[in-house]
């Protein structure tokens, strides 16, 4: 066993030790719930944190292992919401089971999430650096525009669906029956919702996440996503299809961020499209930026961490905010500053083969 | 008729897009980076002009003043409020990006937000969240064709501010000293520097221009839709960046044209097609532009060298 | 060098023995015709026309800028030839992007060198062995057997190729930390990786001393002679190019000026002319 761990490379090790510590993060938290440690503000906050984690893992798929920098990532957990919604809604009278519904409805926000990630990312692809993140930002925002004209309601006829362009239509358009539900009004979001995610659930989540993204990157379609990151054109030169491995990473982290918002929009009764608007992609490529790029613990940690710190700095109230923004800052200013890294380099040993000279 | 108004009204609303994208625009071209901050000094500059015109108000000016005070005092708070932006924008440089010079672009644009966050929350802190009501620096309205048009002066100074303003940079940049500077810095920082430019003291003086223009935007576009909160400058702010890449990152003209074609398709849009998705119509031409010419109208492309 | 070269599992390796001057399989892998490409008005490249045999080593020598990385990236692709064609093997290889014309055998390395930086040396060889791996990306998300079994054989297949130039011992460095020369020969590495039947090498001894020089032409004949494949090499080192290339393209303003063996090409009068300037007339 003990040669074992020897001859493990880092990377698997890290790997493990990543699996390892969301599992005994949530039995801990799981202990501590049980024993009536957690007040009703902290576990409310654990499956959002769930999703945020997810959030972020799945971006820095395409941030930090694919390198191309996407400010649209709520665009894809608002459409993994709202599908999720409506599949758990108006399965509501034929599936009894909370769980299955769960189930189903983490399973239809994944595919709704990539079916736009898909379309979104063959036009956006083609394009390189800022430009690729403008229009990102630009899909993330038609996406909300697009769900806030949204109608939907079901009955025993099935789904409902018109979409309120010009503002006459509303709700009685759609025609319901008696016993029909509305299930998204527009602007007001989709009200009414059963609660039924879970910590359990957002745990699993976020362990499929890590296994997939973990997994992805590990294997021959994560060395060429990462190549065409380090070198686009000695990726080519290589016989890598530059376009088919930045759609895989695109669409599988737009699943993975659907799967992510299903699972948030049915936390709460009440979601809008506002909920995820740029502010939110922005939230999230903070976490990932500061977790550092490519780096999957460090997305989790910075996740929880900047998840809980307005919360915990709410003794600061009016202040709060702004000693968020100044606490971002000065990190920045401190993991990036070529003097304030080379005072950090003097105080922790160099890794090996960080440097080597012949 | 109908449409003119809408085309004019697109215009001068395109004319403030295009203040702000000239200073996005020159901020990227010659930093290279995204100043998410800069939608967050339009609000600064709006509220500056918005406290000197109530302080005015209240101390200097009478109970029925005449023109010219008024006039006076609108231009004052314009001039104080490029001020304060000036050093507002000086010192975020300093302080914030300055030291992230050899860093990644990602951990600028971070920086940036962050400080976009700390503006919005100071502005919170400072002026409160509720919104205040804006007097337009200039009021009245030009009647055309016996009624049937009419444009506001307002509308009037922001497209006229905006044509003085992109005439002056575009010669400010090719013919000054410090715009030969600008441009080198642009082309090439490193070579630049070895030239015997002051790369900080241009990159300081790039931000310089682009928070004073900030704050001219901020006023104008207060006077456009009076409402004045910390939140203000960041749509506006988001989509002026899209007129900037809109219209070529990092070109004058481009960031023109593109701020003029932006506010026009917005106008339009609303008009005829729907409120609620004006900002998506908007969206979409933009991605449709950029798939067709992907460094925007009048950005020149550059083919990475094998 | 007592480096043994094991028969690999993805592309048979042959043995190393020298092949003799009489053995060159001089049948054509490479064939360019009327080859040219203007950049606006500027014709960087105007009819190349070159035939490379199939496991000859071949020069592509001329002055700065005289568009021999061109060539290089009309081969691969980079640039879309304005006229002319190129088959590789008898086939066209007209409307073929970059990644498919390394797929159908050329690999290359580039004069300012492209390694994938952030990976560690093995992966950068794992990556040129991409397209020999076959196992789709589902497989490898839920690591069913044949992941393992393909992971494996990569992973054996990239050290034996490392090999070549003993860097084995650096298989989990980082590549973009290593030195100079190694990240050069990586390269070399990485373009075998993708089992190519032509080797195009741009500069390959740039910033190399005479030692490693030297280290580097029996290396690229003992690639040839080993993996029975032809190379195609721009150098300025004309010592390099003069001892082991059978054959020699001279360049100048994008038009070839001359062809042939080392020996001829070193008393023709217009590379003479071309490299040292016009003898000005007494």
């Amino acid at each position: 066993m003990r040669s074992y761990l020897k001859n493990m490379k880092t990377i698997t090790k890290v790997d493990y030790a990543t699996y390892l510590g969301v599992i005994l993060a949530f039995i801990v938290v799981t202990i501590c719930q049980s024993q009536g440690l957690v007040n009703r503000s902290v576990s409310g906050m654990l499956v959002p944190i769930c999703c945020y984690v997810c959030m972020s893992i799945s971006l820095n798929l395409t941030v930090g292992i694919l390198g191309e920098l996407s400010l649209g990532h709520a665009g894809f957990m608002s459409v993994g919401a709202f599908s999720g919604i409506i599949a758990s809604m108006s399965l509501q009278s034929s599936i009894s089971s909370e769980l299955g519904r769960m189930v189903i409805a983490l399973v239809v926000g994944a595919v709704f999430a990539a079916i736009v990630g898909f379309i979104v990312g063959i036009p956006v692809l083609r394009l390189r650096g800022d430009y690729l993140a403008i229009v990102t930002l630009a899909f993330g925002e038609i996406i909300k525009d697009l769900i806030n004209c949204l109608l939907v309601g079901w009955d025993e006829n099935g789904l409902h669906i018109a979409l309120n362009v010009d503002g006459t239509k509303s709700m009685s358009t759609l025609g319901l029956s008696e016993n029909g539900i509305e299930i998204i009004k527009g602007a007001q979001g989709a009200t009414g919702n059963d609660r039924i995610a879970t910590f359990t659930m957002g745990f699993v989540l976020v362990m499929i996440t890590l296994i997939v993204v973990l997994n992805l990157v590990r294997s021959r379609t994560g060395r060429a996503i990462m190549a065409i990151r380090d070198n686009r054109i000695a990726a080519e030169s290589v016989g890598i299809n530059v376009t088919k491995y930045k759609l895989i990473a695109f669409v599988t982290s737009a699943a993975l961020a659907g799967s992510a918002g299903a699972l948030f929009g049915l936390n709460y009764s009440n979601v809008t499209a506002i909920q995820f608007d740029f502010n939110t992609s922005i939230l999230v490529l903070v976490y990932v930026v500061l977790g550092g790029l490519g780096n999957i613990w460090g997305s989790i940690i910075a996740t929880v961490i900047l998840y809980v710190l307005p919360e915990a700095l709410r003794q600061f109230s009016d202040y709060r905010m702004l000693v968020y923004a100044i606490v971002l800052i000065l990190v920045m200013l401190a993991t990036n500053n070529p003097q304030v890294r080379a005072l950090l380099g003097r105080v922790i040993p160099k890794r090996k083969g960080a440097a080597l000279d012949e | 008729m109908e449409f003119l108004s809408y085309l004019i009204t697109g215009i001068s609303l395109g004319s403030i897009y295009a203040i702000i994208a000239l200073g996005y625009t020159m901020v990227y071209g010659i930093a290279k980076m995204l100043n998410f901050a800069h939608g967050d000094v339009i609000m600064v500059g709006g509220y500056v002009s918005f406290y000197v015109t109530i302080f005015a108000g209240n101390n200097l000016l009478g109970e029925d003043p005449s023109a010219l005070a008024t006039g006076a005092v609108a231009l004052v708070s314009v001039l104080l409020a490029m001020a304060v932006c000036t050093v507002l924008g000086v010192v975020i440089e300093g302080l914030a990006y300055r030291p992230l010079r050899q860093a990644g672009s990602l951990a600028v644009l971070i920086t940036a937000i962050g400080v976009s966050y700390f503006l919005q929350n100071a502005a919170q802190l400072l002026f409160g969240a509720n919104p205040k009501n804006f007097t337009p620096i200039v009021s009245g309205q030009l009647t055309l064709f016996g009624g049937q048009l009419r444009i506001s002066y307002v509308a009037l100074l922001t497209i006229v501010a905006c044509v003085v303003i992109m005439l002056g940079l575009t010669a400010f940049t090719g013919k000054s000293r410090m715009g030969k500077a600008m441009r080198a810095c642009s082309e090439d920082r490193g070579a630049a520097q070895l030239m015997g430019i002051n790369v900080n003291a241009t990159i300081s003086m790039t931000f310089a221009i682009g928070s004073a223009l900030a704050a001219v935007a901020g006023v104008l576009l207060c006077s456009y839709s009076p409402v004045l909160q910390p939140t203000t400058g960041s749509m506006p702010g988001i989509k002026a960046f899209t007129a900037a890449v809109f219209g070529g990152i990092g070109s004058i003209p481009g960031a023109f044209l593109g701020g003029l074609l932006l506010g026009i398709i917005e106008a339009l849009a609303q008009a005829y097609i729907s409120t609620q998705l004006s900002n998506s119509i908007l969206f979409a031409v933009l991605i449709v532009v950029l798939l067709v010419k992907p460094s925007g109208l009048l950005g020149k492309y550059v083919p990475e060298k094998v | 060098m007592s480096k043994q070269f094991v028969r690999g599992k993805m592309v048979p390796v042959p043995s190393h023995s020298i092949i003799p001057e009489r053995d060159i399989d001089k049948s054509p892998i490479l064939e360019c015709s009327h080859l040219g490409i203007d950049f606006g008005g500027l014709r960087a490249v105007n009819d190349f026309n070159l035939t490379i045999g199939r496991t000859e080593i071949a020069g592509l020598i001329g002055p700065n800028g005289a568009g021999k990385t061109t060539i290089f990236n009309l081969l691969t692709k980079v640039y879309q030839p304005t006229r002319g064609t190129i088959l590789l093997d008898g086939l066209d290889t007209s409307g073929k992007t970059t990644a498919q014309i390394n797929r159908m055998g050329i690999a290359r390395t580039f004069q300012n060198i492209r390694l994938f930086n952030n990976l560690s040396v093995e992966d950068n060889v794992k990556i040129g062995l991409h397209n020999q791996e076959h196992y789709s990306a589902l497989t490898g998300v839920l690591r069913l057997p044949w992941y393992w079994s393909r992971e494996k054989a990569a992973h054996d297949r990239a050290l034996e190729l490392l090999s070549i130039f003993g860097m084995e011992d650096l298989a989990n460095h980082q590549a973009g930390s290593l030195p100079y020369g190694a990240q050069r020969r990586l390269e070399i590495v990485r373009a075998l990786a993708t089992n190519p039947s032509l080797l195009l090498l741009d500069e390959p001894a740039a910033g190399m001393n005479p030692s490693e020089t030297a280290e580097l032409m029996e290396n690229i004949v003992k690639i040839r002679d080993t993996f029975q494949i032809a190379v195609m090499l721009i150098e300025h080192d004309m010592k390099l190019v003069m001892s082991i290339c059978e054959g020699i393209c001279v360049l100048n303003f994008g038009e070839v000026i001359a062809k042939g063996t080392p020996e001829e090409i070193q008393s023709n009068p217009a590379v003479i002319e071309a490299y040292l300037g016009k003898q000005k007339e007494a």
